[in-house]
């Protein structure tokens, strides 16, 4: 660990400045107004002296003397300090806002640019990444990234104060100001000191920030069952001990922190006592004389200022850069999917899609699949049945369909398209899924409904009433623009599933894929449902539903049976009933059991 | 939109520091020695250029040449001073950082439990994304602040007063000249205070709002991809992150602007003291006599002044970030618990089966219409009871009821004639189980998971246990059975596998009243009667509460209650209820038993 830490340390200094170069690249005119307003606020610092010089000069001295001054000079007085004044409050309000808006504008650029991953990205690469780890990525760590730039137009606009020092310096006596300037070497040794003893710590604190953030995520999303079950004694220690654990390494960093600062604003004064020694000696033996000490001096305690709106921003560079890599680590991340150019344009007068899946096979992890070797056709307009008990990779194969994974092997067709030929968001042009688990936005209905789709009022209508969701709906306080809470906290399970159905149904898919979708809805809905996506003429979408009711299975023209990621079995119900005994026994549960009950009362009876 | 939380984000400043020390006591431990370490360290950073001063002007620059003894001594003096400094200000560093992190510690955590204490309803007012934010951004906002700036600020005042004094003892018509020309600056502080207050409240309120936009699609990244919404949704999350930046931005200006004030009073103060000094000097005004010497002297003697009063106006102005943190997170401490736990006063459930009843019991979410209209119900212990209705007829809402996740509006709730507000958390949660409808499983291993209902089961027991619900098969299915890893939310089980999991860990928690809403819901119908079998052996001696859609549960039940629209309208067991015309089960069955194509 000790090791790693070294690492990292010894390049961060650089590091950081390569971190703060992509900031002074993205936004180099507002890093110039905010590094002028500094110079000029350092200029004015100066200004301030003269002007006071100047006022003793020609105003106070002559007034004491001759008793006698002019209301012009007195207000001489006051212009000048007013105006310098003034003008420092510019270059105040330059430097801070322009630091403040580079930081803020480069927070904006990171964190639309991390979220724009997090959309791009695939689901494999969002099954890995807790949410709570994401929200710190996009948050605390792009804070951290951009920490330095704060300081950083301070920091550079002295450093000209400090070069003019050091010149006049050199220029008063060369060897005493060799003597003062042998600081810096020492000032760069404990910055390199610290970085190196800070990083692992800051590095650490970045992670852990994102474990508070992560647990705190998942428990609040867990309320309910952290309530039901009292745990919330269990979750307050799983929470508490990351908290401490994240206490003591910021108590570790901090004390790092501690003697980092006052450290470097000790070192100028040292410089200065070490000056005055030597130059009261070289004074004494005559190789200078007591104004050159003064000077060297005084220039030194000026430069102290520098090095330390210096040290505060090297010192802000260790967690810049562990953020910053942070970040990074989700920037770089590959794994986009690639789209084609095709469209999915539908062939003329065809209301539903022809489906075709050839020897697909998939696994979440390698050399298990999960999927293997699936077959299907459906032809335009038609419904296939999927049936299996659970987990036999149902729901994987309506990810499949809609594309929100790629195959291991084999293709899926769409019209004979392959999917990964078509361009991106073509696909849910013509196809549309709805999950198993529901899945609604904190919007109002109408939102929730259309995504933002181009549909009038109207249609919603029609979906919602296609979705059996019209008549509550209709009763909520606010009709279509009652907004549903979070994940659609204000609507009963049932009512979620059937909104969930609308956004589907609304956008008139020609491929549909419906994943257990009905299962809180009463069971006489299910078939008004499925009879409504059928026109006047009887053309509808193609189907592929995942389902146990039998009423529902014997509306599909095809039924295939999955049996742990493979097609064991496929024909009409029928057909599956007669020949299949797994199959009857799947699907005949509740009669089997039915039957038995009424056996056993009438043995009773 | 404001939350029932935001009642915290009134309070003023000096209210927010007090609550917020009563939150962290540790914020105030050693305290004292702080204080005293950073009156040291200050005084250090004035003894050092004094010394300087003093070295240059008798030492190098002495009238008889320079006096390399003095020049020593003070060399010396001046050494151990930046020793002792540096050394005064590295303890008070880490003191304060000890002190700051212990007490955020303490807040995180307190605040993160008291989130879990809130009412149901009360954490479903604010989006998770935004509630997070308050244990974790607000919190570090504010130990920037106590780190940084709120003993400097203390440090600081103490210097404007030492100011004061000095200069009244030189001239006060001179220090009168001074605080009038700051008056402007100290006057319009507490305006700009509160506009900063305001503007960084909005800051860290859309530091809330931006997480939870960026939360919702990552939770719902199936349904953006599969909806192909990336565009809309990322211009919501842009909408959100530019929020934020247009706030931050706001709050900077007010910042720069208020911070630039005392500037420009300070040039107004340096020419008041030389133009009042000079008309002194020439008697024109109270009779003073003053000399040009004692004029300058003054001017420097202001800059000891400006200093500090610049250093506390900065830190007061960053503190409203910090502020505006704090107030979020104790608005969260302060928000009431509904759901009071009698604790130890409250009564303990015995063991054994319970029985239930809702007398005239009426329930409305906040602000809807009544979802539950004077319900009168009797569960006799020891019964299987299924809840059947319509999508949104009040099933779930009764469970919560039942469970005590909210309270009734009117009427009450009793288990074993206890009125359910009347008993002890622990004694409640540990006899009554609910399993939601939306189940939930965190990022581990399906032991754990399951471990969740006792905590102290073995890996045998949960086997078991397993064993005893028909689930053998499928957990020796499992190629890591029960190590397997079900991902966040559960989401790398299948939808019916992450439902036996939620029944299992209910199982092993071994209540006397076990309710569950669609527990079973994407079982497979096989394993579901499977199941219901075992269930129905494992309930005996146990009173059990089950709603589904699927009505052979209700086949199997002692008595079926029908909801409908909010009130029961029928109960009694499934053959009597088949046998009523018309009437609402009859409804429902019949369609079952079509959609089972029986
Ligand atoms: N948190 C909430 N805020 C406001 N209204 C709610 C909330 N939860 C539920 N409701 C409303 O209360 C009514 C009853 O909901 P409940 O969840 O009890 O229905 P349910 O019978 O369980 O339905 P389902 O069979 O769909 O699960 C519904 O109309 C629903 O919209
Ligand atoms: N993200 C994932 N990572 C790893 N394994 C997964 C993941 N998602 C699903 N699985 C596994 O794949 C198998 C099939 O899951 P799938 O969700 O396709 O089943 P299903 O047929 O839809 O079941 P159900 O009827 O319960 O919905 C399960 O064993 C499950 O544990
Ligand atoms: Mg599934
Ligand atoms: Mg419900």
């Amino acid at each position: 660990m000790a090791d790693e830490h070294g690492q990292q340390g010894r390049g961060s200094t650089s590091a950081g400045f390569r971190v703060l170069w992509v900031a002074i690249k993205r936004e180099p005119w507002i890093f110039t107004v905010s590094t002028l307003g500094s110079v000029l606020f350092g200029a004015l610092t100066v200004a301030d002296a003269w002007v006071l010089g100047w006022s003793t000069d020609h105003v106070v001295l002559p007034a004491f003397e001759t008793g006698e001054v002019g209301a012009d000079m007195l207000l001489a007085v006051l212009g000048l300090f007013l105006g310098v004044a003034i003008l420092r409050a510019v270059g105040i309000v330059a430097r801070r806002l322009g630091a403040g808006v580079m930081q803020y504008r480069m927070q904006a650029h990171t964190r639309r640019a991390v979220t724009r991953q997090y959309l791009t990205l695939p689901m494999e690469w969002h099954q890995r990444h807790p949410t709570g780890q994401l929200l710190s990525n996009a948050n605390s760590d792009v804070e951290a990234a951009w920490g330095p730039i704060a300081p950083l137009p301070m920091a550079v606009g002295t450093v000209a104060m400090m070069v003019i020092a050091i010149v006049q310096m050199l220029l008063a006596d060369v060897v005493l100001a060799l003597v003062g300037l042998t600081i810096f070497p020492v000032v760069i040794a404990v910055n390199v000191a610290y970085q190196r003893l800070a990083q692992g710590w800051m590095t650490r604190a970045q992670q852990l920030r994102a474990e508070v953030s992560e647990i705190a995520h998942e428990s609040f999303d867990g309320a309910m069952v952290v309530k039901t079950l009292g745990r919330e004694p269990e979750e307050t220690e799983r929470f508490g001990s990351r908290a401490r654990e994240l206490r003591d390494v910021n108590i570790k960093a901090g004390r790092i922190r501690a003697a980092f600062d006052p450290t470097l604003a000790a070192l100028p004064n040292i410089g200065v006592l070490v000056v005055l020694a030597v130059g009261v000696s070289r004074v004494l033996s005559g190789a200078t004389d007591a104004g050159a000490v003064v000077t060297v001096a005084y220039l030194l305690t000026i430069v102290s200022f520098p090095i330390r709106s210096i040290g505060w921003l090297l010192g802000e560079f260790p967690r810049s850069v562990v953020g910053y890599r942070r970040v990074r680590g989700v920037l770089d991340a590959t794994g986009e999917m690639p789209y084609g150019d095709r469209t999915a344009a539908a062939p003329a007068g065809a209301r539903g899609a022809s489906l075709a899946v050839e020897g697909l096979a998939y696994s979440y992890e390698p050399g298990r699949r999960l999927l293997d070797g699936v077959d299907l056709a459906v032809a335009p307009g038609r419904t296939v049945a999927v049936v299996g008990a659970t987990a036999s990779g149902k729901s994987t194969l309506t990810m499949l369909l809609s594309r929100l994974v790629d195959p291991d092997a084999g293709r899926i067709l769409l019209d004979g398209t392959d999917l990964r030929d078509l361009a991106r968001g073509e696909l849910a042009e013509a196809v549309a899924s709805v999950p198993q688990t529901p899945f609604l936005f904190d919007d109002t209905v109408r939102g929730n409904v259309t995504l933002g789709a181009d549909v009038t009022d109207d249609e919603v209508w029609a979906a919602l009433r296609a979705a059996q969701a019209d008549g509550f709906v209709a009763a909520l306080a606010h009709g279509l623009d009652t907004r549903l809470g979070e994940r659609g906290t204000s609507l009963s399970g049932g009512q979620r599933q059937r909104i969930s159905l609308a956004r589907a149904l609304v956008r008139r898919p020609r491929l549909l894929v419906l994943d257990d979708a009905t299962s809180a809805v009463d069971p006489e809905v299910e078939a008004r449902i499925l009879a409504a996506l059928r026109d006047e003429t009887g053309a509808g979408p193609t189907l592929v539903v995942v389902a146990y009711r039998k009423a529902t299975i014997a509306l599909a023209d095809q039924v295939v049976h999955l049996q742990g990621g493979r097609i064991v079995d496929r024909g009409t119900h029928a057909e599956l009933l007669r020949r299949s005994p797994s199959y009857a026994h799947l699907v005949n549960a509740y009669e089997t059991e039915h039957d038995e009950t009424h056996d056993d009362q009438g043995v009773n009876a | 939109m404001s939350t029932a939380m935001d009642s915290g984000e009134e309070i003023g400043a000096i209210r927010t520091l007090r609550r917020g020390v009563h939150f962290s006591p540790e914020l105030k431990e050693g305290i004292g020695g702080t204080l005293a370490l950073a009156v040291l360290a200050s005084a250090g950073q004035v003894v050092v250029p004094i010394a300087v001063q003093q070295v240059l002007d008798r030492g190098v620059n002495g009238p008889g040449g320079p006096d390399v003894s003095f020049t020593v001594w003070a060399g010396v003096i001046a050494a151990l001073a930046i020793v002792v400094t540096s050394f005064a200000s590295y303890r008070m560093t880490t003191r304060l950082f000890t002190s700051a992190e212990r007490g955020l510690a303490t807040l995180r955590t307190k605040a993160f439990r008291h989130v879990h204490d809130l009412p149901l309803l009360t954490q479903n007012t604010e989006r998770r994304g935004a509630l997070v934010s308050r244990v974790t951004s607000d919190v570090d906002q504010v130990s920037q602040f106590l780190v940084f700036g709120g003993l400097l600020f203390v440090v600081s005042v103490g210097q404007v007063l030492v100011a004061t004094v000095v200069m009244v003892v030189y001239s006060w018509q001179l220090a009168l000249v001074v605080w009038l020309c700051f008056a402007p600056l100290f006057l319009s502080l507490r305006y700009f205070q509160r506009k900063l207050s305001d503007a960084y409240g909005t800051v860290r309120r859309q530091v809330g709002l931006m997480l939870s936009a960026v939360s919702e699609p990552v939770v719902g990244a199936a349904v953006v991809r599969s909806y192909a919404v990336e565009h809309r949704t990322q211009r919501r999350i842009d909408e959100a992150i530019d929020a934020h930046k247009a706030a931050s931005t706001r709050a900077q200006g007010f910042t720069a602007f208020s911070f630039s004030l005392g500037g420009v009073s300070a040039g107004l103060a340096n020419a008041g003291v030389l133009i009042v000094g000079i008309w002194l000097g020439q008697g024109r005004l109270w009779g003073g006599d003053i000399t040009a010497g004692q004029v300058l002297a003054f001017a420097f003697l202001v800059t000891l002044f400006v200093g500090p009063v610049q250093m506390g106006t900065q830190i007061l102005t960053d503190a409203q970030n910090a502020i505006a943190g704090w107030r979020r997170v104790i608005g969260i401490l302060e928000t009431p618990a509904d759901l009071v736990d009698p604790g130890e006063a409250g009564a303990v459930l015995p063991r054994g089966p319970i029985d239930v009843r809702f007398e005239h019991v009426s329930f409305a979410y906040p602000g809807g219409p009544l979802v539950l209209r004077d319900v009168d119900l009797a569960i006799s212990s020891g019964t299987r009871v299924a809840v059947v209705g319509e999508t949104g007829s009040g099933k779930s809402t009764v469970a919560k009821l039942l469970t005590r996740l909210m309270d009734p509006s009117e009427g009450r709730v009793l288990l074993d004639g206890i009125d359910v507000r009347d008993i002890g958390s622990a004694s409640l949660r540990r006899s009554v189980v609910l399993v939601p409808q939306e189940g939930f499983l965190f990022d581990d291993t399906l032991a754990a998971n399951v471990r969740y209902g006792r905590l102290d089961a073995t890996d045998d027991d949960i086997r078991a246990s397993a064993e005893e619900l028909g689930l053998g098969d499928w957990l020796g299915g499992l190629p890591r059975g029960i190590e397997t890893q079900v991902g966040q939310r559960g989401e790398s089980l299948s939808a019916g596998e992450r439902q036996l999991v939620a029944l299992l860990r209910a199982h092993l928690a071994d209540p006397d009243l076990l309710v569950l809403d669609e527990a079973t819901s994407a079982v497979d119908p096989a394993l579901e009667m499977r199941i219901g079998r075992a269930l129905e052996r494992l309930m005996n001696g146990r009173t059990s509460v089950t709603i589904a859609h699927r009505l052979s549960t209700a086949e199997n039940a002692d008595e079926v209650v029908v909801v409908d629209r909010g009130q029961v309208v029928q109960r009694g067991p499934h053959a009597a209820l088949v046998a009523e015309e018309g009437g609402v089960y009859a409804g429902l069955h019949s369609s079952w038993v079509a959609q089972q194509g029986r």
